[in-house]
């Protein structure tokens, strides 16, 4: 019976129909590809990318050069140097990441005490030249004061499950 | 089984203790950790912290385990649901007021009440109400203060009154109120006063010039010896990415227990001062230009070997490690010079062959406390050998009769048996001989320094109480070593020791004079104390005489209080080579040449302190810019003038050479003088002293900005800001 049904079906090029039949009802499906970068995919809140330093509301820097992040970074990738602020408080003197030792992690942000250093959604960047690998104090903050109200809304949406 | 054995049972296993021990003693010295804030075993008991709480069977509450005596039969509990119970209940109370401020806190990482809490705490507080906040102070250059943290252990108030005598913080009011302070608005004095930060359980009291510029966990422990007085403290640095960000002591029960002086502690500062010599440089006309090592080395070769064997000189800091010595005898013996010497503050040579081979303290630095008499003559110990005169101290507090002769009064934290003032030391000594003698004969060393004296009451008193002393010591400080006539001093005082059959005892300059009588940075004798074959010129003529080269080794002109006006007759010199670690208005003036060498911190090397104990280092930090061990470019130097047998490879070459010419010789102070001693002529003048300030002792201090800014430094250079 088997056989007969086979012999059929080799026939009546049964397989290939049913084959054809996918791309025949994915005609009248919406396409799932996206034109990035027109368009992008969705992200979550927690996504880990490009890091940056934020600032409290009043413009003072959160970053209390408690070297916990560099102490917990598993990549080596954070260097931190501390004294003595202008005002008497404890603050960093540099803070450098390394983009190209950075696996993403996210311990850093997870180690910070204060929220200070975070990673954005950021992910689309490149470097040009040797040594733009490393991301300064100042580029930090900058990037924290640009993007200060995704990541602020980011850290709000994620504050629930904390 | 004698009287003084008890036996006890802790956690169930049988211990044997001393009758009179503590039950934390106890359990310390078997393993068993019994968590604790105020105790501390160099200081008195308080037991105000209650976190060594343990269980004792048949006592109704859980007793303190820091002043709780044991007792026959004692069944100790510390790890039992009681003890820990109340451990933990403890621990609650005391993080009640304690911030949550450990990412700022310098403390964080080597916290005890970080790691205490870790295991005692409780994840969250039950407290609800204010926290109270406390006023910081401001205790001085040294000592930052973040007193809201205090959890009112009192180990500060305790090392104040009972290790420097001196109480400078206190408590005041009590309860929810209490705070430790300086009842007055003012700096914390004392030479030992840091060791208050190392005592601190919590963050409240920390290392000032350390603040916040590094964390405990990322730096490296490096194990080194202090260069600044003869004791050769231990202690370790705290060494970050090749810089030394801190200095603390390393236990050493035979040196300096668990203490540092201020100046062995904060002294790192100068190794980073603007002032390092970066690059060798090489005058010019009037101005300096750098050069590179190559053509530096090659013009210092070339100008000692035109310079004729007895128109040089070597000139070295007392504070040089004996390899440095060891080459440096080498080099002047391959030049054919015995013009070498390291006594740069001494100015009486006039009985150098009576000298000891190998200098000493007389005893061991911990027998000091064992003295029952103590006579410290021409000394302003406290500053000259902190740790020394906290031994001494601690002798005082034993009941030993502590004399002094100098020609100042100087302030000590004890009851002073009799200290003598204003006479003139050598005067003070031939009365205190005399009396010594009573009716038996003096030596005849002093014979004629004794004539015509008659002893005062006082010296009387000193020489009586040093007679009737089992265990006398006499010590000769710095002052007497630079006083213009130390030799009959040291004549005087052997007298006097064998009079009285108290030990005699000196200390000496900076790290390293034992190592430089050992190694033969000496005019008369080389190295292991082998006469040299012609006696050359000391320090003072040195300077006094017109030599066409000198070459200065780890020193600068100030330092040289040997002869009077150093800087103008090095100027007179043709060609003056410093190697240093730092450049300085007066060397720029007086040298041709400066090559940058590593201070204590940035070359290895070893120290024979003040008992004769040789103690090797390793290099800690990065030497600064393209300075490099000193060893190192005296090797070079001696390959540069084909000196023979200068292939050294590490400095430990060099030690075991020096070591393996010494063999074994004994320290002994003994005098072996026969001859009469002069009378001093007028060199007894009690305002001729030389007392070098505690900060400025060396170059590497004088460079120290934390120690620059105390009291104690301001008072010596007379600024009041």
């Amino acid at each position: 019976m088997n056989r007969i049904r086979s012999f059929i079906k080799t026939f009546v090029l049964w397989e290939l129909w049913q084959g054809l039949s996918v791309t025949f009802f994915n005609f009248f499906k919406p396409p799932v590809t996206i034109y990035y970068p027109e368009e992008k995919a969705p992200q979550s809140p927690r996504f880990r990318g490009l890091h940056a330093q934020r600032r409290y509301a009043n413009g003072e820097e959160r970053c209390i050069a408690c070297k916990l992040c560099e102490a917990v970074c598993p990549a080596l990738a954070i260097t931190i140097e501390s004294d003595v602020g202008e005002d008497g408080t404890r603050r960093t003197t540099r803070y450098d990441i390394d983009l190209f030792k950075c696996i993403y992690c996210g311990f850093c942000e997870e180690a910070c005490p204060v929220d200070a250093i975070v990673e954005t959604r950021i992910h689309e960047y490149h470097m040009e030249a040797p040594g733009e690998n490393i991301l300064t104090k100042d580029k930090l903050l900058a990037i924290g004061d640009k993007y200060d109200a995704m990541i602020s809304a980011d850290k709000a949406a994620d504050a629930k499950y904390r | 089984m004698s009287d003084d054995i008890v036996n006890i049972e802790v956690d169930g296993n049988p211990v044997e203790a001393k009758k009179g021990q503590m039950i934390i003693e106890v359990t310390d010295n078997i393993g068993a950790y019994i968590p604790r804030f105020c105790y501390h075993e160099k200081l008195s008991i308080a037991a105000n912290c209650r976190m060594c709480l343990v269980e004792v069977e048949k006592a109704p509450k859980p007793l303190p385990a820091c002043a709780t005596p044991i007792m026959e039969g004692m069944k100790v509990f510390t790890r039992s649901p009681a003890a820990i119970a109340a451990q933990k209940a403890t621990m609650e109370f005391l993080l009640i007021n304690h911030p949550l401020d450990c990412p700022i806190c310098d403390q964080g990482g080597e916290c005890e009440l970080q790691d205490l809490a870790l295991g005692y705490g409780r994840g969250v507080s039950r407290y609800q109400e204010r926290k109270r906040v406390v006023k910081d102070k401001d205790i001085g250059p040294l000592i930052s203060t973040d007193m809201t943290r205090c959890i009112h252990c009192t180990r500060c108030v305790r090392f104040g009154e009972e290790v420097t005598g001196l109480q400078q913080l206190g408590t005041t009011e009590r309860g929810e109120n209490m705070k430790i302070g300086t009842y007055v608005e003012q700096s914390i004095d004392h030479e030992l006063s840091a060791n208050i930060i190392d005592l601190c359980p919590v963050g409240a009291l920390n290392n000032k010039p350390y603040r916040y510029s590094a964390r405990a966990w990322e730096m490296q422990q490096c194990s080194t010896v202090s260069p600044h007085d003869c004791v050769g403290s231990n202690m370790s640095a705290h060494v970050l990415r090749g810089t030394v960000k801190r200095v603390v002591p390393s236990e050493n029960e035979a040196i300096n227990e668990t203490w540092l002086s201020d100046r062995d502690r904060f002294s790192y500062e100068g190794i980073y001062s603007s002032d390092r010599l970066l690059t060798p440089r090489l005058k010019s006309g009037e101005d300096w230009e750098e050069v590179s090592w190559e053509e530096a080395l090659n013009r210092l070769a070339e100008e000692l070997k035109m310079a004729g064997s007895d128109n040089m000189g070597v000139l070295a800091a007392p504070g040089s490690t004996i390899e440095e010595f060891h080459l440096l005898s080498r080099l002047a013996d391959h030049l054919g010079t015995s013009n070498v010497d390291h006594r740069i503050r001494q100015r009486d040579f006039s009985d150098q062959e009576n000298d000891p081979l190998l200098p000493w303290l007389g005893c061991s630095i911990e027998d000091i406390e064992k003295a029952d008499a103590i006579l410290v003559i021409g000394s302003n110990i406290r500053k000259e050998a902190p740790i020394i005169a906290h031994r001494v101290r601690k002798a005082a507090l034993n009941g030993a009769k502590i004399s002094v002769v100098n020609n100042e009064a100087y302030e000590f934290f004890f009851g002073v048996h009799e200290q003598i003032t204003g006479l003139g030391i050598v005067r003070q000594l031939a009365g205190i001989a005399v009396a010594a003698a009573g009716s038996g004969k003096l030596p005849a060393s002093v014979s004629r320094l004794c004539e015509g004296i008659d002893p005062t009451a006082e010296q009387r008193n000193i020489a009586a109480s040093l007679g009737d002393a089992e265990r006398g010591h006499l010590l000769t400080g710095l002052i007497a070593g630079r006083h213009r006539a130390s030799s009959a001093i040291r004549g005087l005082v052997a007298a006097i020791s064998d009079l009285t059959g108290a030990t005699f005892g000196t200390l000496s300059e900076a790290g390293n004079s034992a190592g430089a009588h050992l190694a033969g940075v000496l005019p008369h004798r080389g190295s292991g104390g082998a006469l040299r074959k012609k006696t050359g010129l000391h320090a003072a003529d040195i300077l006094d005489a017109s030599l066409d080269t000198v070459l200065l080794f780890g020193l600068e002109p100030d330092d040289l209080t040997c002869a009077e006006n150093a800087e103008a007759k090095l100027v007179a010199k043709k060609f003056v080579v410093a190697l240093t670690p730092f450049t300085s208005d007066s060397l720029e003036r007086s040298a041709n040449l400066m090559l940058p060498i590593g201070t204590f911190a940035e070359t290895s090397g070893t120290y024979v302190n003040c008992e004769g104990r040789r103690q090797s280092f390793a290099g800690i930090a990065t030497p600064v810019g393209e300075a490099r061990p000193g060893w190192k470019v005296l090797r070079v130097i001696g390959n540069l003038l084909d000196a023979e047998g200068f292939d050294y490879v590490t400095s430990e070459d060099v030690r075991d050479e020096v070591f393996g010419e010494l063999g074994s010789i004994a320290p002994d102070n003994g005098y072996k003088g026969t001859k009469a001693l002069a009378g001093v002529n007028g060199a007894d003048e009690p305002g001729e002293d030389v007392d070098v300030p505690i900060y400025e002792i060396d170059a590497v201090v004088r460079r120290a900005a934390a120690l620059q800014m105390t009291p104690e430094a301001k008072r010596t250079t007379g600024d009041q800001n």
